[in-house]
């Protein structure tokens, strides 16, 4: 009897191991290919798609590089790092605000800025593009700062101001008695005790900004202010016929955030979890 | 009266945030549902007030209809993958005893969400492709010849194939939260079941299933409110062809107001998906609220 109830468990075991490590080959191999046809060459992609590229060269991505994705490249960078910053910093001060401060009618104001959460961007579209139009924003570096902005607040005020309710007021008091001002108490003593929150809010906004579509595909039509997404999709009408080119542009793309993820796993699962789960 | 001063300067904190959230998230929503009662041509800069016509045209529009039917299709595709598939996968991977495996096993699982849709659509644009796509050579070279079709090209697999690009993307996103949630499941409740002789199939029902229950039904409501907001995939592999077939309410909302130019229309859409969204949204918080009641 035992002997047989561990031969059964051996088979399920195997069946198991099977399927988890078969599923991790469903994920990396497209991941692979994708890698792989960037060094190809365009005749070789469509000759077999399976084979290794003949010669490792970087032809691919230089000409992606120079066809347009070193500029959407940069324009991600800086999309990214100032929506990041704006975002994150007006979201610990919202966040303090809601926590550390009285203020007037602070529980309409967390609705308000929490209920922000609940707003499918989509529906917002047509007034937004109306507005930004109004404002000669369109079609500008601006636009996507200031709606990526808008957008992650509500979502990352949520995140640092959970955070911010578990943390002791004793110390932050303390500091008001030695007569520090708020702001001061803000800077010195709340936000390094946030900095677990921040790296994660932080994290979670880049790639965020790094990946957006929707907005950064209405909002810029020219060159020069496109993102990598939009990018993309905009050299692969260009380079239609040249394939491998395309393959390089998504490498690079995925490259960094890929990497972000794997530095900064910890601090992104915990973000996850938290601005589920809460 | 000093107070009240200082109470209100304390207000500086959050109105930042409050003028973000108000003037670019608030604001068009109601925007929005000024414009959708307007024919309004973007071009000649002709407005006129039409009252619920755009609502009228919606009932009769067939691929306003198909849309619907796809942003379903998609959410109820999505619940069994990454609700359902993701649980069973994140309770088998947690019962991994090499915490090296664990660890590796959600990391790769988890590497199609970090990088963008577009990058991940334009990956399966091109492994759906017809001749240089490797899912039909794989079909071909196993002999399996009349199954190699243009995926993304006709009607009756489109839509199929954007959605399974989407599973392949989204799966790892909920496995590794499901996987979060076994973790805070206390240790000793597994040991007690061990005690008992309990076997893993029926550990996994008992025991895991009942103590994941709030995940999981946030999980629900999180993936059917992204079902419902679909855009990107759709966008960059088929932007809603052939023939409408793959056509969301977002994508169509896009066509209908930037390509063919009735934002009156586009306006009505964007209130149908509002509506859908907030209920979607009123029913998390809903959610949240009751399992803050049981704890």
């Amino acid at each position: 009897m035992v002997s047989r109830l561990s031969f059964l468990g051996v088979i399920v075991r195997v069946f198991m191991w099977a399927f988890l490590i078969g599923l991790a080959v469903v994920v990396l191999y497209p991941l692979l290919w994708m890698v792989l046809s960037g060094f190809k060459t365009n005749a070789e992609l469509f000759g077999d798609p399976f084979a290794l590229p003949v010669d490792w060269s970087f032809d691919n991505y230089r000409k992606a590089w120079n066809g347009g994705v070193s500029g959407y490249l940069t324009t991600s960078v800086l999309v990214t790092v100032t929506s990041t910053v704006a975002t994150v910093f007006v979201s610990a001060w919202a966040a303090y605000g809601l926590t550390r401060v009285q203020i007037p009618l602070s529980r309409t104001v967390t609705a308000l800025i929490l209920g922000g959460l609940m707003l499918a961007p989509t529906v917002a579209l047509v007034p937004l593009v109306k507005m930004f139009q109004a404002m000669g924003l369109y079609n500008s570096f601006w636009a996507l700062l200031i709606l990526y902005t808008a957008f992650r607040v509500p979502f990352t005020t949520f995140l640092i101001r959970a955070y911010m309710i578990d943390l002791p007021r004793e110390v932050d008091e303390a500091a008001e008695m030695d007569g520090a001002g708020r702001w001061t108490a803000f800077w010195r003593i709340t936000l390094p005790m946030c900095k677990p929150i921040i790296t994660s809010t932080v994290l979670l906004h880049i790639l965020f900004a790094w990946n957006e579509y929707l907005f950064a595909m209405v909002f810029t039509s020219g060159s020069g202010v496109q993102t990598l997404p939009v990018g993309l999709t905009s050299l692969m009408s260009r380079h239609g016929t040249d394939f491998p080119v395309v393959f390089a542009g998504m490498v690079i793309a995925a490259v960094p955030v890929v990497l972000l993820f794997f530095l900064g796993q910890r601090y992104i699962v915990r973000g996850l979890a938290d601005g589920i789960g809460k | 009266m000093r107070a009240i001063v200082q109470r209100t300067l304390g207000l500086a904190w959050v109105v930042p945030a409050l003028v973000l959230v108000g003037v670019f998230v608030y604001l068009p929503l109601v925007q929005n549902l000024r414009f959708s009662t307007l024919e309004w041509d973007i071009y000649s800069g002709s407005q006129e007030y039409i009252g619920f016509d755009n609502y009228r045209k919606l009932l009769d529009d067939p691929v306003f209809w198909s849309s619907f039917g796809n942003n379903l299709l998609y959410a109820v595709i999505s619940i069994a993958v990454q609700v359902f598939g993701a649980l069973v996968l994140a309770a088998l991977i947690e019962g991994v005893r090499s915490e090296r495996w664990r660890r590796g096993l959600r990391a790769v699982y988890f590497i199609p969400s970090a990088i963008s849709l577009t990058v991940a659509g334009l990956l399966f644009y091109f492994i759906y492709e017809p001749s240089l796509g490797p899912l039909n050579h794989m079909l071909r070279a196993m002999g399996l010849e009349e199954l190699a079709q243009a995926w993304l090209g006709q009607e009756s697999t489109a839509m199929t194939a954007i959605i399974a690009m989407s599973q392949w993307q989204g799966f790892g996103y909920s496995t590794l939260l499901f996987a979060v949630a076994i973790q805070r499941i206390p240790s000793e409740i597994y040991g007690a079941a061990a005690i008992d002789g309990v076997g893993p199939v029926r550990r996994f029902f008992h025991v895991t299933l009942p103590l994941v229950r709030e995940m999981t039904g946030l999980m629900a409501i999180v993936t059917v409110s992204g079902s419902f907001q679909v855009f990107n995939e759709v966008m960059v592999m088929t932007g809603g062809g052939p023939n409408n077939s793959t056509q969301v309410l977002g994508t169509w909302l896009y066509r209908s107001g930037f390509v063919r130019n009735d934002f009156g229309y586009a306006a009505a859409i964007a209130t149908v998906l509002f509506v859908i969204t907030l209920g979607i949204a009123l029913a998390q918080l809903w959610f949240a609220r009751r399992r803050r009641v049981e704890w």
